[in-house]
């Protein structure tokens, strides 16, 4: 045992802690978006990952036209926005008030079509999108990236800017009137089936953004999606369900662990031990992990 | 039968036939044609017969807990894909190769995963319980695609067809219709099957939790080991399923046991009609065909998964009871 411990490479234990917090950002803006448009619309988005595809893939594009990443990563946000908002204009819109789970086939049909279309256009061969920023610090021996930092940061602020939004803007007002009580919100005239789009296409665009951030980070190819929305959905159930706090905090614990464990198994045994959070969480707190006991 | 509720509506059309002559006709005119259509079918459609009938048992499988207990499971190609692999590594481990063990493996090796996925995902309703099938059969996937000693990893175990034997009976080889008539016999015992549990009293227990999951548990049921015993029943007969689909190709591929089986089986279900048993069939039929005549019109290239999931959305929308929702409470009766 004491063998173990003196065998922890602690200078790469300090590069994942870094490496694990960047990702768990983006994760957690993912979640966040999954996480808005469940807690408001009772809608749970299958569909989450093949937005975040979408938006890296459209990254991609913008960035190989205009050749600025920023430029990219706005535009891209945008265009996913839409259509997160003419999906669920088409699809979800006229399934209001019927059984939850018919939505979640919907959008289950809707992942099916984009995946597959994004195989047709893009071909089966990953692609990259190159780092924004040049420049790198020292981490001991190792020159780190700023770019991730900068990444991380900026997925701060998105959250963050979104948090504001929620609590100061007209429509932040509206979502947050629309999830308390959407009858009475609509007696006070808030126009709810377009709170509903706002939000989806809100939460589209959050998952937009993150595939662009995410883009210089891995490789971006049309099954991407599946993982991410599997991690967002883990995330979600362990963060506690609806919960924008947890969340986050679920977020930046699982890719934390991910990451310690990635220094002794492959990367695709590490996923497993998202996994065993989300089976130890079930048995222990189906609740969530970082909610208060409820009485 | 015993059940007294859904048996008082009595009127079935204009015609005079009894609801049982004209279910059991209707059932031995269907079996008939199945049974003869190896004979007279081109090599090729035989064989789509037959898979069709195998994802269709997959597909009603999956139907016990969408359509019968109210729970949408997408985690299917868990038990599919333990099936495909416990029968497969029954078949190369045992010599000589032997039939009846490598389906009992299989169904050893589905119902092993239903008891782990049901212990922990029948803690969880609605879509939680979607997402966590879907987690689980994830597990299953990274395990078997990364212990690629005893599974080969992506390559997958590839074995010979066992000989159709019953011991001091007869022994002969699996031809394309022997295999064709073993499929349809299994396919059709296990829809009797499952159609007897959907009527029997612990079948409407189930029916009682999909209409109201907190009344049934007010008036007394175990609402939970209930579920674990559905998902477990389900669960066998998707490793059925996934036996049959090894021992048909042989081989059993990690592929399979990859997400996109469980979303087929969804679609078919929805497809088809969800409650129904016979619906999923018909969505696995419908679905096949679907995809066989888009890549025969556009070629193997074309995504034919756009235009499918249109279909998929737009009968979401507009025909949530599926192709065969029309004839539900008739086939339940």
């Amino acid at each position: 045992m004491a063998d173990f411990f003196q065998n922890i490479p602690f200078d790469l234990l300090l590069i994942q802690t870094v490496n694990g917090i960047v990702t768990g950002l983006i994760l957690a803006l993912v979640a966040s978006g999954l996480t808005l448009i469940f807690g408001i619309m009772d809608v749970v988005n299958f569909a989450h990952g093949e937005l975040f595809m979408m938006g890296a893939y459209l990254g991609v594009v913008v960035l190989a036209t205009t050749g600025n990443f920023w430029l990219a990563l706005v535009v891209a946000t945008l265009l996913i926005a839409i259509l997160g908002g003419a999906l669920q204009i088409l699809t979800l819109k006229p399934l209001i008030g019927r059984d939850p789970l018919n939505t979640i086939l919907a959008t289950f049909g809707i992942s099916l079509i984009l995946q597959n279309f994004a195989l047709w256009e893009f071909g089966p061969v990953s692609r990259k999108i190159e780092e924004p920023i040049g420049a790198y610090f020292t981490l001991f021996y190792l020159q780190y990236p700023w770019y991730r930092i900068v990444i991380a940061a900026l997925a701060v602020a998105i959250i963050g800017g979104f948090w504001l939004f929620l609590k100061y803007s007209k429509f932040g007002v509206w979502i947050r009137a629309t999830t308390q009580d959407r009858v009475m919100a609509q007696a006070m005239g808030i126009p709810v089936p377009w709170v509903y789009t706002g939000v989806f296409a809100i939460g589209a665009a959050m998952a937009g953004a993150s595939g662009v951030l995410f883009g210089p980070l891995g490789s971006i190819n049309h099954t991407m999606g599946l993982d991410w929305v599997l991690k967002a959905f883990i995330v979600v159930v362990v963060g506690g369900m609806g919960n924008l706090g947890g969340s986050i905090a679920a977020a930046i614990f699982i890719s934390l662990l991910e990451a310690y464990a990635s220094i002794w198994v492959s990367p695709a045994q590490a996923v497993i031990v998202s996994f065993v959070v989300l089976i130890l969480t079930l048995l222990f707190r189906p609740t969530g992990l970082f909610v208060a006991t409820p009485k | 039968m015993t059940i007294a509720p859904l048996e008082k509506t009595m009127p079935v059309g204009k015609t005079r036939l009894s609801h049982a002559t004209l279910f059991w006709g209707g059932f031995c005119v269907v079996m008939a044609l199945l049974i003869v259509a190896p004979l007279v079918l081109p090599v090729f459609w035989a064989k789509f017969l037959t898979e069709i009938l195998i994802w269709g048992l997959l597909a009603m499988s999956s139907d016990l807990l969408i359509g019968y207990t109210g729970m949408i499971s997408f985690g299917h190609s868990a038990f599919f894909g333990l099936g495909m692999y416990g029968a497969a590594g029954a078949l190369l481990h045992t010599s000589p190769p032997n039939l009846w063990l490598a389906i009992l493996a299989g169904l050893a090796g589905a119902a092993g995963a239903a008891l782990f996925v049901a212990y922990f995902s029948t803690r969880l309703r609605d879509i939680y319980f979607a997402i966590t099938t879907l987690i689980f059969s994830q597990i299953f996937y990274v395990i078997i695609f990364t212990w690629t000693s005893v599974t080969g990893g992506e390559n997958g175990l590839i074995f010979t067809r066992p000989h159709f034997a019953i011991p001091y009976l007869f022994d002969i080889r699996f031809t394309p219709p022997v295999m064709h008539w073993f499929v349809v016999a299994l396919v059709a015992g296990s829809y009797l099957l499952l159609r007897r549990i959907t009527r029997s009293p612990f079948g409407m227990v189930l029916q009682s939790i999909r209409e109201n999951e907190a009344r049934t548990r007010a008036i007394g049921y175990p609402v939970q080991q209930y579920k674990i015993v559905s998902v477990m029943l389900s669960g066998v007969f998707a490793g059925l399923a996934g036996a049959l689909y090894a021992i048909q190709n042989e081989f059993a591929a990690p592929d399979f046991v990859f997400f996109v089986t469980s979303g087929d089986t969804v679609i078919f279900n929805v497809l088809g009609g969800i409650g129904t048993l016979v619906g999923p069939i018909v969505g696995a039929g419908f679905f096949q065909l679907l995809r066989e005549l888009l890549s025969r019109i556009f070629g193997d290239q074309f995504p034919y998964l756009i235009p499918l999931g249109m279909v998929f959305i737009l009968m979401v929308i507009f025909l949530p009871q599926g192709l065969l929702g029309f004839a539900r409470r008739w086939l339940n009766k």
